[in-house]
């Protein structure tokens, strides 16, 4: 395919969130030896200063929506909503870290700078229409999660995730780069809608290759988003990592992997949707199953979130599932009620946790609705949210999710999925037994008062969740309107 | 604004503002939810004033769009039914207030702020008129219920909230599936549509499909009745609870269940209900039954008023599956019965629990010679409890037995046995409690009733001689809606289940003027 590299002035702008990011992020490290010491809290507020005009630019880039690059980047309503999600995960788990990383005694501008570089990653990967942008973004956001995971040098869990994280992280890349590579062998491009043109046209390529393709992607995405039976990893990493770090990983790559997912198994391989759905289908029972019940057994909360963050990656496989228009509005939306509800719950946890990190375990939390009632309330509404009560995001997401299954007469599929999302309810309401029901322990006692930059880092997730289970609409028209795709 | 919908708002604006109130001021958070909780009785008081009683349709409507895909509208309207139950609601509430005025003492303001969250659940759960409002209702309900037990309980209270709260969490489940369905073969979530079209022939179910429909409502509502099997959560729950807690439990929240039943699974699912009648009845018999068996034996006062819970609402679901109108008047007037005695019991019970500090039958004996107003308010608790004529449960019992007498004379038979047991076991407790040796203990800590529980309870006892006297003041709206429910259960029922209960209508027809002259009595 003829390429024009010189880029437009239009090109540019539909790039300008990626831009923007990473400039920012190169400047922090530039800034660096000027700012530190002196002024570590600044890297915080330009990463958020930046992040802010990341989501301007992704809003001004589709105020002229289409395609840049040649075809390879596209700017669309579901781009831009991707877009916008992931760096307000950005903002999320930046506010919690000021006080998490004074802490730790681990202010510096590489923290910043790798979040920036992994968001824009993301962003790139929400707008990629080529199979070769994705896996650039891919790598991109990977290779900056890798480091960010490891970023506490001093504790071993930490460097065991990142080391585990990028081990296997690459093998899967590997894979999704195989699938890439197979599907270029067989229909001769990578462009997703030329693909989807290919597969559909009268001389469709054999379909055994194209699904083993397809098979293959399934397995290095499967890993991004952490589905069973890909999900090994997700505990350690989430365990070890910084606990904004593990916020972050459960949310922002998730929802840019997921994008991904949807883009290219809905539009590229769209016409060959009976084939992978098996591979779908299982993977969501597999995910929602194995992760609650694993959950049920934890008692490091940040492992159970991990089991947790499992288990709702099989609730949106069942949006994929589904293969309709529904259903990616569902996905969509849950993936922002997930970002806002499971970000609280890590922010709370990374607040509970301590110097080193040491308070993890699920009876840390005894007594916590005593100590800092605030606190416990804001939790309180993440976990409610993370079960599924209504007037929460987490049960619009889920109803919308299983609205779609049942629309596709996946009628198992969701009594199964709900009936897991009634076990998923035991150990959420473990924890909210502890907060509120147990005497404080010596984790609550030691708790730091809340600084007003940490609320703000509770009260905002806690907003959104809320908003979200209220007043769904706005959200849920912004995905039902970009859920349409570029077929 | 609509006084429906003033009646539903009240207690959520109470509860956030009680949230502003700051936690040193304990008696502030008491005397706030007393206000708004009494407001909330008043307001509920004009809306009975001004409800048509000749009418069966829904009053009250208010129908706002909320959100736009899929179509979710605030709709709320009430019946005869529903009516009645939120008066109940409204009622119990400044009543457990009351009540837990000293009882409570830690973290008052998270208490008294849940109390009024529980009551606007349980007032929107009662008159939703929108499937989805309805589940967020329902749903809403159990987490300040699940945080009354769990924080102010007693020792095994977590194990107890959280069973409570998986149990009907799953089995509301099932029921948000059953919703979602529907909602795709109709495109509507409005309860009103969906019955239209199902009076209209547009939309009918295969057997199978109903079947299913059915008793994925049905199993989300017969736990919370509870139904046996599913009841085993109820003991635990409600001997764990603090008195507020089991107050509002027995008396409402068991309501939803089988109100759910009586407003949802007759009408939506009229063949399914039939063809599973019989199963459902047996399953009821043995709860009446297999509940008074279990409370007899029981040493905790709690824990035989929760498994008398289990019996009496085995009355409730044996009148609505009777499909008499008899039986389904009966079966609301023993909801709403049983909601004033049980809760007069609870309460009492509690009184009890606060200056002796056991709710063990053993530690009690010859109360009646130190407190004995208490003894004589516990006294006609008991009576109503045990179905005495002139008080509130015999009524409903009396109607329910002889709604099903007509149409199947062996259940009644079986579910009888449950009348005489409920008097062994009730007026067994009373006199091992109040009669007998007055121990010492019991003589230093027992005060009679302060004026603060006879406030609590006196409205309780008015109630309890009221319904039982004149049972006309509160039936004709009943009969109105239920008359109204039995007929959408004869909608699209196919003429094999139709010739079944023909040649009973006669005899249905000839004991209504019967029973009517010995009710006038």
């Amino acid at each position: 395919m003829p390429v024009n590299f010189g880029a437009t002035a239009t090109d540019l702008i539909r790039f300008l969130p990626e831009i923007i990011l990473t400039v920012m992020g190169t400047a922090l490290m530039v800034l660096d030896p000027v700012l530190h010491k002196r002024a570590s809290h600044a890297f915080g507020h330009l990463s958020i200063f930046a992040l802010l005009a990341g989501i301007g630019g992704a809003v001004y880039a589709q105020s002229n929506p289409g395609t840049a690059f040649g075809g390879m980047l596209v700017v669309d309503g579901f781009a831009t909503y991707f877009r916008v999600l992931v760096m307000v995960v950005g903002i999320l788990t930046i506010l919690p870290s000021y006080g998490f990383l004074a802490r730790q005694q681990a202010e510096t501008s590489e923290y910043h700078a790798l979040l920036l570089f992994s968001i824009a990653g993301q962003c790139m990967m929400a707008a990629a229409n080529d199979l070769i942008i994705v896996f650039i973004g891919l790598e991109i956001s990977s290779i900056s999660s890798y480091v960010l995971a490891g970023y506490l040098r001093d504790d071993k869990r930490s460097n065991e995730a990142a080391l585990k994280y990028f081990l296997l992280g690459s093998f899967a890349t590997a894979f999704f780069l195989y699938g890439v590579a197979i599907t270029y062998g067989t229909v001769g491009t990578v462009n997703l809608t030329a693909i989807r043109a290919a597969l559909s046209g009268a001389d469709a390529p054999p379909v055994v290759f194209i699904t083993l393709a397809a098979a293959l992607m399934f397995v290095g995405l499967g890993f991004k988003v952490s589905a069973a039976p890909f999900q090994v990893w997700a505990p350690d990493v989430y365990q070890g990592a910084p606990t904004p770090v593990a916020a972050f990983l459960s949310a922002g790559p998730k929802a840019a992997a997921f994008a991904v997912f949807l883009r290219i198994f809905l539009t590229a391989f769209g016409p060959i949707g009976a084939d992978w759905l098996p591979l779908v289908w299982m993977a969501a029972l597999l995910s929602m199953t194995v992760g609650n019940f694993a959950a049920l057994m934890q008692t490091n909360v940040k492992r159970m979130l991990a089991y947790s963050s499992i288990a709702h990656a099989g609730y949106v496989l069942v949006a994929l599932t589904a293969q309709s228009d529904t259903g990616t509005a569902a996905a969509m939306f849950y993936l922002a009620a997930y970002a806002f509800m499971n970000i609280g719950a890590f922010a709370v946890v990374s607040h509970v946790s301590g110097r080193g990190e040491r308070y993890q375990n699920i009876d840390d939390l005894a007594g916590l609705g005593r100590k800092q009632p605030m606190m416990a309330a804001m939790l309180t509404i993440f976990l409610l949210s993370l079960i599924g009560v209504p007037l929460t995001g987490g049960f619009f997401g889920k109803f919308y999710i299983f609205k779609a299954a049942l629309e596709s007469h996946l009628v198992w599929l969701a009594v199964l999925g709900l009936l897991n999302s009634a076990v998923a309810a035991y150990y959420y309401l473990r924890i909210l037994v502890m907060v509120y029901m147990h005497e404080p322990g010596e984790a609550a006692g030691q708790t730091e008062p809340l600084t007003p930059g940490f609320r703000l880092a509770l009260i905002l997730p806690a907003l959104g969740t809320l908003f979200l289970g209220i007043f769904p609409t706005w959200v849920l028209d912004c995905a039902g309107k970009s859920a349409t795709l570029v077929k | 604004m609509n006084l429906l919908t003033l009646v539903l708002i009240m207690p959520l604006v109470g509860f956030l503002a009680s949230l502003t109130i700051p936690r040193r001021f304990p008696q502030n958070s008491r005397a706030w939810a007393l206000a708004v909780s009494l407001a909330t009785f008043a307001q509920s008081l004009i809306l009975l004033s001004q409800f048509n009683r000749n009418t069966a349709s829904d009053q009250f409507t208010v129908d706002i769009p909320w959100i736009p895909t899929p179509e979710i509208h605030f709709h709320v309207a009430a019946d005869g039914i529903s009516l009645w139950l939120v008066l109940l609601s409204t009622f119990l509430t400044p009543i457990c207030v009351l009540i837990s005025w000293k009882h409570v003492q830690d973290r008052v303001k998270e208490f008294f702020a849940f109390l009024l969250l529980l009551e606007f659940g349980l007032v929107g759960v009662f008159i939703a008129q929108d499937l989805f409002l309805f589940y967020v209702f329902w749903e809403v309900s159990l987490v300040p219920m699940y945080f009354l037990i769990g924080i102010w309980g007693h020792s095994r209270r977590i194990y107890a909230a959280v069973k409570f709260f998986l149990y009907t969490m799953a089995g509301s489940v099932l029921m948000l599936v059953a919703i979602i369905y529907l909602y795709n073969r109709t495109a509507t979530f409005s309860y009103a549509a969906i019955l239209d079209m199902l009076a209209s022939g547009k939309l009918t179910f295969a057997p199978g499909e109903q079947m299913l429909l059915f008793l994925a409502f049905f199993v989300a509502f017969a736990i919370k009745v509870p139904l046996f099997p599913l009841h085993t959560w109820l003991p635990d729950a409600h001997v764990e609870a603090p008195t507020a807690g089991s107050v509002m439990l027995a008396s409402v929240m068991l309501k939803m269940g089988t109100f759910g039943i009586l407003h949802y699974c007759l009408p939506l699912f009229p063949v399914a209900a039939r063809r599973c009648a019989p199963w459902i009845a047996v399953l009821a018999i043995i709860g009446i039954i297999y509940g008074a068996l279990v409370a007899m034996v029981q040493p905790n006062m709690k824990k035989l008023v929760a498994y008398s819970s289990v019996s009496h609402l085995g009355f409730v679901v044996l009148g609505i599956f009777s499909f008499t109108q008899m039986g389904l008047d009966g079966a609301v007037y023993q909801m709403l019965s049983h909601g004033i005695t049980t809760g007069a019991l609870f309460a009492l019970v509690g009184f009890l629990y606060e200056r002796r500090h056991s709710l063990e039958i053993s530690e009690y004996g010859g109360v009646a010679t130190v407190a004995p107003w208490l003894s004589t308010a516990f006294l006609i608790a008991t009576l109503a409890s045990i179905g005495l004529p002139l008080l509130n449960n015999f009524v409903g019992e009396f109607l329910v037995l002889q709604g099903t007498a007509m149409t199947h004379f062996s259940w009644t038979a079986w579910a009888a046995i449950g009348v005489i047991l409920s008097a062994c076991y009730m007026l067994w407790m009373y006199q091992r409690v109040f009669y007998g040796v007055t121990a010492a203990d019991v003589k230093r800590h027992m005060p009679d009733l302060g004026l603060r529980e006879w406030a609590a309870i006196v409205p309780l006892i008015v109630m309890m001689v009221w319904m039982g006297v004149y049972s006309q003041s509160f039936l004709p709206p009943v009969s109105k809606t239920t008359a109204r429910v039995l007929e959408q259960t004869h909608i699209n029922v196919p003429e094999r289940v139709e010739l079944r209960e023909k040649p009973r209508e006669k005899t249905r027809e000839k004991t209504r003027g019967e029973t009517e002259v010995a009710h006038a009595r």
